[in-house]
């Protein structure tokens, strides 16, 4: 089951992956993109990590990539030609990358003392913390992130303040007003 | 289970949409889908996070997780503030024609 599920949604995985880059339009690689967060999120539920699969889906395949497509629906700029630059990003690129494969790989593969994921593993067992027919790692989570890093969990809440006051300034340019009152 | 999925595994999955992100972010000419390579090398980075927190029974990885998600939010509402500047100034995504930095 667990194989299953694993080599189903790696593949989905993958497969959004490379469609997103053999892609030319960007609506296109959006939703593929959307794809490879969906079976991500579901990679994250295999491993144990409930709350992350929802706020996989929640965050990222709902706000930031509804953000993305309603960007490219907004500038509609076109397909993407290749040009001389992309042809040398390719020759020296694709080489570079592999190695960068190579070597990650080569780390993992002669990593020790990395076991088996299991299905329904929760962290409360680990921790000490509920019992074990409690599957949801929700209240492990939480124990941790509102008493030992309250501080940060707080901190990132001005981080996205001033990232909406950011994001509200730079679109709102007075060149658009300008162009209006011409 | 006798069918259970070493974690290496994942760490390959993750490793491997990593180097695509990073192919998409080298072979891509459109500022979104370049954007978009970024958004995908960070969720590789975060699969990696969760394998290693289901890997030693530990939280702190799946809180790291939770606050590169909550960074990746603001990145992309900036990110995307930006690019709607650029393309208000240039009236092109294209990454080869958006070659200055002045005006």
């Amino acid at each position: 089951m667990h194989l299953v599920l694993f080599f189903l949604f790696a593949g989905f995985c993958l497969a959004g992956a490379v469609n997103l880059l053999v892609q030319s339009h960007p609506i296109n690689s959006a939703l593929s993109l959307i794809v490879v967060m969906v079976s991500l999120a579901v990679l994250y539920l295999l491993l144990g990590a409930e709350f992350l699969a929802i706020a996989q889906i929640i965050v990222y395949a709902g706000a930031v990539m509804v953000l993305f497509t309603f960007v490219v629906m907004l500038l509609n700029d076109g397909r993407e030609e290749l040009t001389y630059g992309s042809h040398v990003a390719r020759s020296v690129g694709f080489p570079a990358v592999v190695a960068i494969f190579a070597v990650i790989a080569t780390v993992i593969l002669r990593a020790e003392g990395l076991g088996y994921a299991h299905l329904g593993a929760g962290l409360n067992a680990a921790q000490g913390l509920g019992t074990a027919k409690d599957n949801s790692n929700l209240v492990v989570l939480s124990q941790v992130l509102f008493h030992e890093l309250l501080l940060p969990f707080e901190v990132t809440s001005v981080l996205i303040l001033i990232a909406i006051l950011g994001a509200v300034a730079l679109a709102h340019s007075e060149g658009a007003e300008r162009t209006v009152e011409k | 289970m006798n069918l259970d999925v070493p974690i290496s595994w994942y760490l390959l999955l993750s490793a491997l949409l990593f180097s695509l992100g990073v192919v998409g972010f080298l072979i891509k000419r459109n500022l979104i889908t370049i954007f978009m390579s970024i958004e995908l090398m960070l969720n590789a980075v975060n699969l990696s996070f969760v394998a290693f927190a289901s890997q030693w029974h530990e939280v702190k990885g799946q809180i790291f997780v939770f606050f590169v998600m909550v960074v990746a939010a603001a990145e992309a509402a900036v990110g995307l503030a930006i690019i709607i500047a650029v393309f208000r100034a240039r009236a092109t995504l294209a990454v080869d024609r958006i070659d200055r930095m002045k005006l």
